[in-house]
């Protein structure tokens, strides 16, 4: 039900680009017939709230996210050969190596063969950032932000925010230490109805890191600063919301050492798209 | 200052003398003042209680690769007597080992071995570091060595993606033996991991000669099982953060120093051990069942500050290098004297002395225990 309403009265945005003024402007596009079919099918909606983020912005301890579309989940390796056999630009022995480092889908036996990892419903990983980026564009989506990743990662099966529950966050870290032991198909199913946030695959934000973003998205944006942030000795405390949120502080160290170019086996993506109502 | 009393109605002889003898202490004082100023000036680096503002000026000869050891060895002692670029190949692996019998945890590891890796370099070396993060590790992770002069000590230079690599060099400016660990937000998960390790940094002079050097890393692991409960063990945090270990250990498991893993020397031999604490919580009671310190390094610097020593505190991210001869065969052990660690939570080690008995260092003569 929720999708067929998702499709109905959703338009998804295009990837969300930054602009000449490097400000981040969403730019509403009507989504094809095929597009929105496909995010009935793949894409959950999610209303607007606030969470709370591990570093909060000065005078807010919460910060609002507007209601936005996130897949339902990671991008599949047998999705993305699919995208890279469209976009050929995106081949392993193709790609500029300024978007994507030597590992880029280095686990492939192919650069158009995904091998037994495209048959089964297995994350893609050794991605980069930027072949992230123009996946999800190339559907009409773009990367979720840090603040909507989160805000989705914060529910239990049962709870839109879980995040304070001990028993919470002793699972996840359970489910982190032993990151991609489970599939996505086994992994839990959260109250908004998004899969496997949690220990299968890291994943790529918009903001992940300050190195792609302006001063004005810096100064709002709870994710962006994660390498400016002394993210290394007991300093990483100092400013946090909660320093007992280890799962949270997990999740910025792995944002933080991440170069746009990076590939790496235990990182992966799924695509957002704005909605506007019509 | 003088402690002269003036006497408008003239001096009686003691009087005078007293005098004369303040005068005397007084310019002594003075003298001596002068003298500790000079020393201070001339020579700041050799006298250990001016404060140097170091300078990196060793020519730097040549290049070597670090020889990294698994605990309970030690490297070599550095024979060279001049400064060098040492390579140090560093990588982590996350890997699950035994932490007791029965019982796994998955280990964060310099080196791939608990503790992490030994390394030994001199004063005045320039060490780049190569810090390595196996591609299938599930956390980024780096590394701060207590040697290190500079930011984070290499932490803000090392954050390290699996599959990836970082380098920093340093120079050696302190001797000393010390702690690294990784520094990775949330840094007491990563050490609570096992992300810890010792580097020794040999003063010029050398350290004096010894028969046996061994390390010895002291840490504790927070488990969601109780003490002992079979299979893969994972981090309890509310433990960690409240500071009630599950296991608290010599170089990463319990029986890591005993049976035939005990430490082995003779009758006759001079002992060096290189103590360290990963913590990441306790500070651990060193002792050494059977056996007196000699000398002790306190908190690892490089002054032998005390001799004849039963127990030496060792600091959580510390160190303390304990020496003595070994002149009765039998077991020494090791223990932390904070005693219910050593008793019901791993604390113990063994250092097996074999050779000939001597019955005067002691002697049963009458009781259940004999002394062979």
């Amino acid at each position: 039900m929720r999708s067929l309403r998702l499709a109905a009265l959703i338009l998804l945005a295009a990837a969300q680009q930054a602009s000449a003024s490097g400000r981040l402007v969403a730019r509403p596009v009507r989504l094809a017939r095929r597009t929105a079919s496909h995010a009935a099918q793949h894409m959950v909606m999610l209303p607007a709230g606030r969470y709370r983020p591990l570093y909060a912005p000065p005078g807010a301890e919460r910060v609002a996210v507007a209601a936005f579309a996130l897949d339902r989940e990671p991008v599949t390796a047998g999705a993305f050969l699919a995208f890279v056999e469209r976009h050929p630009e995106w081949r392993r022995d193709r790609v500029r190596r300024v978007f994507a480092d030597a590992r880029y889908l280095a686990d492939w036996p192919a650069a158009t063969d995904a091998g037994a990892l495209g048959a089964q419903r297995r994350p893609v990983t050794q991605v980069s950032w930027f072949a992230a980026r123009a996946y999800c564009a190339s559907l009409g989506k773009r990367l979720p932000t840090v603040d909507e990743w989160e805000y989705a990662a914060a529910a239990s099966e049962r709870a839109t925010d879980a995040t304070a529950d001990a028993a919470f966050r002793s699972r996840l870290l359970a489910l982190y230490a032993g990151l991609g032991r489970q599939t996505a198909a086994a992994a839990f199913v959260n109250v908004y109805g998004v899969r496997a946030m949690h220990g299968v695959v890291w994943e790529w934000t918009l903001d992940f890191n300050s190195v792609v973003l302006d001063d004005d998205s810096r100064a709002t944006g709870s994710g962006a600063d994660a390498r400016d942030r002394h993210l290394y000795c007991a300093s990483a405390a100092l400013g946090a919301t909660d320093p007992s949120d280890y799962p949270a502080f997990l999740r910025h160290a792995v944002r933080a050492g991440l170069g746009a170019r990076s590939s790496t086996s235990t990182v992966g993506f799924r695509c957002a798209a704005d909605m506007v109502i019509s | 200052m003088s402690l002269h009393i003036h006497r408008p109605h003239g001096h009686t002889v003691a009087q005078t003398l007293l005098a004369l003898l303040c005068a005397l202490l007084a310019m002594l004082f003075t003298f001596s003042l002068a003298g500790c100023n000079r020393v201070a000036d001339a020579a700041p680096s050799s006298d250990h209680t001016a404060v140097p503002v170091r300078v990196p000026n060793d020519e730097i000869v040549g290049q070597e690769v670090a020889v990294l050891t698994e605990a309970p060895n030690v490297p070599p002692a550095i024979t060279r007597t001049h400064a060098t670029r040492v390579i140090v190949n560093l990588d982590v692996i996350e890997k699950t080992m035994r932490l007791a019998d029965g019982v796994d945890y998955t280990m964060w590891t310099f080196g791939g071995s608990m503790p992490g890796r030994f390394i030994r370099v001199r004063e005045g070396d320039q060490v780049e570091l190569h810090l390595k993060n196996d591609k299938h590790s599930t956390m980024p992770h780096n590394i701060d060595l207590h040697a290190v002069t500079g930011p984070g000590g290499g932490a803000k230079s090392s954050l390290t993606i699996p599959g990836g690599e970082s380098v920093f060099t340093f120079a050696a400016l302190n001797p000393g033996l010390y702690v690294y660990h990784c520094a990775t937000a949330p840094v007491p998960m990563h050490i609570a991991n096992g992300m810890y390790g010792m580097i020794l940094v040999e003063p010029k002079a050398g350290l004096p000669k010894v028969d046996r050097e061994f390390y010895v890393m002291q840490s504790e692991f927070y488990t969601h099982g109780k003490f002992g409960e079979k299979g893969l063990q994972t981090l309890d945090m509310e433990k960690g953060i409240d500071e009630r270990p599950t296991y608290v250990v010599f170089n990463g498991a319990v029986g890591s120093l005993t049976g035939d893993k005990a430490l082995q020397a003779k009758v006759g031999e001079r002992v060096r051990l290189f103590v360290g604490n990963g913590g990441p919580n306790l500070v651990s009671s060193f002792h050494v069942i059977g056996e007196v310190f000699d000398n002790v390094y306190t908190e690892g610097g490089t002054v032998a500050s005390q001799h004849n020593v039963q127990t030496t505190l060792v600091p959580a991210g510390g160190s303390a290098v304990v020496e003595f001869g070994v002149e009765k065969p039998g077991d020494l052990i090791l223990v932390d004297h904070s005693i219910f660690r050593a008793f019901n939570k791993g604390a113990l080690g063994m250092l097996h002395v074999s050779g000939d008995d001597n019955a005067k260092v002691f002697a049963s003569l009458k009781g259940l225990g004999g002394t062979h």
